[in-house]
Parts: structure tokens; sequence; C-alpha cells
């Protein structure tokens, strides 16, 4: 359908855009302003930044959400793959296992966290960086399995099926033909998986302990506290961290899809 | 090649353990009762369900359901001209878009409730600018108000409802529309007879995706509602985090599930029998 478009749709779309934009630009402007008070514009500044770096609670609050993104990130993509793999070869994929597969992204952040938070108290599990961890895992194993089940879905098996016949183990065949195959979409996955972690605030929130602030939890906090030039650069920082991710993430799977179209020819 | 299968095993206990089973913990605690330091008691009761018919809570309730009902109207009058645009523009036009679409999900959306308080609060950007263009001598009371949460809100989900409806535009048959032309068809005509029944699926999905998040959303209420403005997830926040009455906030999860779930179903059929009411009116 080629109609010409009407004028107020564009208007419409662009002042949308700003309604979505502007906000947040405003904090990346702020950062930079060189007054306490964030209203107007008083000069450019770095001071804000070079306080953040001096600030030990922010330091604790990033290297704990670093260290739970990494972790979570490692465990969800293994388990996230070896799942999307071992459902490759079944013909009738069970609807319980994937119903469960993708509940966690139905469940509602907030009864996720608070059932959690109800099995640790249960066990006597005490809360801090694991317990996120495993909240975490069980919310991104869903997103990753997406990610590999649709990048293994567009393969052919003739390639293993001859490195099988020319006598490679299945060891072999796994690690020299499945996983370099694979692999764009284990990677955009475990990228995917480390924003979410790194990003979560709602079941973070529900099963952190007291010493184990992420940066959202230490940024509510703030927030609730009120206003002050340090948290529109931590959150620029923020921005530009999660937004560059997910852009390397999205060129990796487009890549990962041309590739596809291109090794599925000779087939 | 059945030897791989066992490999779903680690996957299927992970999620058994700390999925299921918590969920399956929530719904028994809610029949449990609690003494008064807050410690479970095992012994079963519906109090906790009994409780939130209490006027005080059904009509936290019903603010809940409003509030979460009227965010997705105006997610749903917002994106559907956006989506459209964005269906209608060439190629890579519609990548950039989609894009631009995209970013703000992976900007934490308590950065994005935050730049709101920046603007609206006494102080803020919005007073101050009033202020200096010589609008209003006294600051706007706006932060801290029912219409900030409701913002916050639309502002939150805009793009849980927008990629559902592009989505269903872009898979529509586009064929009735030149044959609805070709018939003589004014385009506001076939649009609504058309295209606006065969992008009720991707409507429905964004409206059940904003719904259930908008209730379940208990930090934009937090942050731009102050104190006075409570929700359901507050109610059930508070009872795990701060006033520990575990079996009350649980039997509040199991009612705010089994209305998402209602609502779901209710949104399903109401699609289906849509459906089905236009294809005998064309047949």
């Amino acid at each position: 359908m080629k109609q010409k478009t009407n004028p107020l749709l564009s208007i419409h779309a662009y002042l949308v855009m700003a309604f979505i934009y502007l906000p947040v630009l405003m904090i990346l402007i702020f950062s930079f302003n060189n007054s306490r008070i964030n209203s107007t514009w008083e000069g450019f500044t770095f001071k804000w930044y070079g306080s953040l770096f001096q600030n030990r609670n922010v330091m604790d609050a990033l290297m704990n959400s670093l260290t739970i993104a990494f972790t979570s990130t490692v465990i969800a993509t293994v388990l996230g793959t070896v799942a999307a793999l071992a459902l490759r070869n079944a013909v009738r994929k069970s609807k319980t296992v994937l119903g469960m597969l993708y509940l966690p992204i139905v469940v509602p952040d907030i009864i996720m966290g608070l059932s959690l938070l109800l099995l640790f108290s249960q066990f006597h599990f005490p809360l801090g960086k694991w317990t996120i961890i495993i909240a975490h895992v069980t919310f991104s194993i869903s997103y990753v399995y997406v990610i590999v089940a649709s990048r293994i879905s567009g393969m052919g098996k003739q390639l293993e099926e001859a490195a099988q016949d020319l006598g490679a183990s299945p060891w072999q065949t796994f690690r020299y033909i499945t996983l370099p195959a694979i692999w764009p979409g284990v990677l955009a996955g475990a990228i995917m998986a480390f924003t979410l972690s790194i990003d979560d605030f709602m079941i973070s929130f529900f099963v952190a302990g007291p010493d184990s602030t992420t940066l959202p939890i230490y940024i509510y906090g703030l927030v609730k506290r009120g206003i002050s030039p340090e948290i529109n650069a931590l959150c620029t920082i923020m921005i530009i961290v999660s937004v560059g991710l997910i852009l390397i993430a999205q060129w990796l799977q487009n890549k990962g899809n041309r590739g596809k179209k291109a090794s599925t020819l000779p087939f | 090649m059945k030897k791989t299968k066992w490999l779903i095993s680690p996957v299927v206990l992970w999620l058994s353990l700390f999925l299921i089973l918590p969920m399956a913990i929530v719904v028994v605690i809610s029949f449990l009762g609690r003494d008064e330091f807050g410690n479970l008691v095992i012994q079963f009761s519906l109090d906790n369900y009994a409780r939130f018919f209490d006027s005080l809570y059904l009509g936290i309730y019903w603010d809940t359901i409003a509030l979460s009902v009227l965010t997705t109207l105006i997610c749903v009058l917002i994106s559907y001209p956006l989506a459209y645009y964005i269906a209608n523009a060439g190629p890579t036009r519609q990548k950039i878009w989609l894009l631009f679409i995209t970013v703000p999900f992976w900007i934490n959306f308590l950065i994005r409730t935050y730049a709101w308080v920046l603007l609206l609060r006494s102080q803020g950007v919005v007073n101050s600018f009033l202020m200096d263009i010589g609008i209003i001598d006294e600051p706007l009371k706006m932060l801290y108000t029912k219409g900030a949460v409701l913002l916050g809100m639309v502002y939150t989900f805009i793009p849980y409802m927008v990629l559902p409806i592009y989505v269903s535009l872009e898979q529509m048959d586009r064929k009735l529309l030149e044959a609805a032309s070709d018939l003589g068809a004014s385009r506001w005509r076939a649009f609504w007879h058309i295209t606006l029944p065969q992008t009720k699926s991707g409507m429905m999905t964004g409206s059940v995706l904003v719904f259930v998040s908008t209730a379940g959303m208990y930090v934009v209420t937090d942050i731009l509602g102050g104190s006075k403005s409570t929700m359901l997830s507050n109610i059930i926040q508070t009872q795990f985090l701060g006033a520990r009455d575990w079996p009350f906030g649980a039997a509040l999860s199991v009612i705010f599930a089994i209305t998402s779930l209602v609502l779901i179903y209710l949104f399903n059929m109401a699609l289906r029998s849509r459906h089905e009411r236009s294809k005998e009116g064309r047949a």
C-alpha cells in the first residue's frame, strides 16, 4: 500500500518521539549542569561524574551489579542454550516444558519477586547476592532460550551428520560444528540476559540483602530521598551502557541472520 | 537423536525449584494465619481473603483497575496512529523508527520515572519554565498527584503497545485494502472495516501487556504518587517488605494473579466473538 501519509500522522509520530525522549534527554543535559538545583542551566561541568567515581556506595553497588549480572548471565546462557539444543530434536515438543520456558516472561515481576522471597525465607536461605543471582537466572533463561532456539531453527543438520559420518565424537561435533553455528545467537542471548540483570529493580528489591545493593536499588534509594546531580550522572552512564549493549546485541543478531541465509544455501 | 532429550532436565529442575515451587508456596501461605510477631501459623484460614473485602482494600482494588484501564486506553490512542505511521513508512525508515521505539525498553524505567520527577516537581523544569515566561506566579502542584502517576505509567508502557500493533499492521492482508478502494470505499471506511478489525489482535496483546504491567508496577506509584496514591501492588509490596504480613500479602497476590488471568481470558473472548461476528457479516 503506497498511500500518501497523512501529515497529521507524522506530526503525531514525532510528538510521541519527543514525549518519549525529551525527559531522558533532560537527565543527560542536567548531568553536565554546574548547579545543585536541577532546573536551570548554569554552565558545563564534569564534576558530578568525578564525585560519582569517588563515591564508595556507588562503586560498591556497581560492583555488586556487575558480579550479579556476570554470574547470572553465565548460568542462564548455559541453561537456556542447553534447553534450546535439547528441544531441537524433539519432534513433538512437550507443551508443559514449553509453557514452563515461557512462563517467566508472562509472570508479573512483583509476583516473581515476592514468591522467591517466600521460598528463600521458608528454607532459611540468607538474602544476598546469590538470591538475586538465582532470581535473575530464572527470568533470563526464557529470553536466552527464545533467542538461541530461533537461531537453531534455521540450521540444517547436514554438517553435523557429515562430521559424525567422518568419525567425529559427539563432543567434537558439538565443539567444532554446532557451537560455532549457534554462537551469534548464544552471544545475543547472553547480552540480553546481562542487560536484563543490570536493569532489574522490581524483582531484586524483594530478594536483596543488606550487603547486596545493586545499582538500580541504590538509584531507587537516591530518588526516594531527593534529587542530586550525581543521580543524573549515574543515570546517564547507565543509559549509555544499556543502550550500547542492546545495539551490539541487535547487530550480532542481524549479522547472525545474514550468515544463516548464506549458510543454508549449500544444504 | 533421542539421546539429547535428557538435556532439558536442568532447566526443568531450575524452573520447578525457583518458579513453580515459589508460586505454589504463595498460594499455600495465602491460606495460613500469623501470630502477633508476624510468624506463620500452620492452620487453614480464609481470613486473609476475607480481609480483602474491607472497603479500604476494595477501594484500592478498584482504583488499581481504573488506573490500569485508563493507562491502557491512553496507550492505545497514542500508539495506534504511531504504529500505523511506522507500518506505512518505507523499509529503511521503518527500521529506524522501530529502533527508536525499542531503545526505551533498555533504559531503566526507574531512570525514566525519575526524569518526570525532574520535570514535574515544584522547582522542576516545567514549573521554572512556566514561571520564567510569566504564565504562572506560583509553582503548580504536579508531582505526587494521580495525574503524575497516570502520566508515568503511560510513559513507561507506550512501547509495549506500539510494537504489537505494528506487528499486526505488518501482517494484515493488504490486498483487501486495494479491493476496498477498487470497489469505491473511502480510505476512512476501508480503515474502519478492514484495517481496524484485522489489527484487533495486536491491540489486545498490547492491552493485556500494558494492563498487567501497570497493575503490577509499584515503583511508578511510589515515586510519582508519593504516599497519597496507593495501588494494589504497593499494598502487596508493603505486606512483604514493610508490614511483614505475608499471608495477607500472599492472598492479595493471588487475587492480583486471578484478576489478570480473568482479564486476559475476557480479552481473548471479546476478540474471538468480534472475529466471528465480522465473519458472519461478510458471509
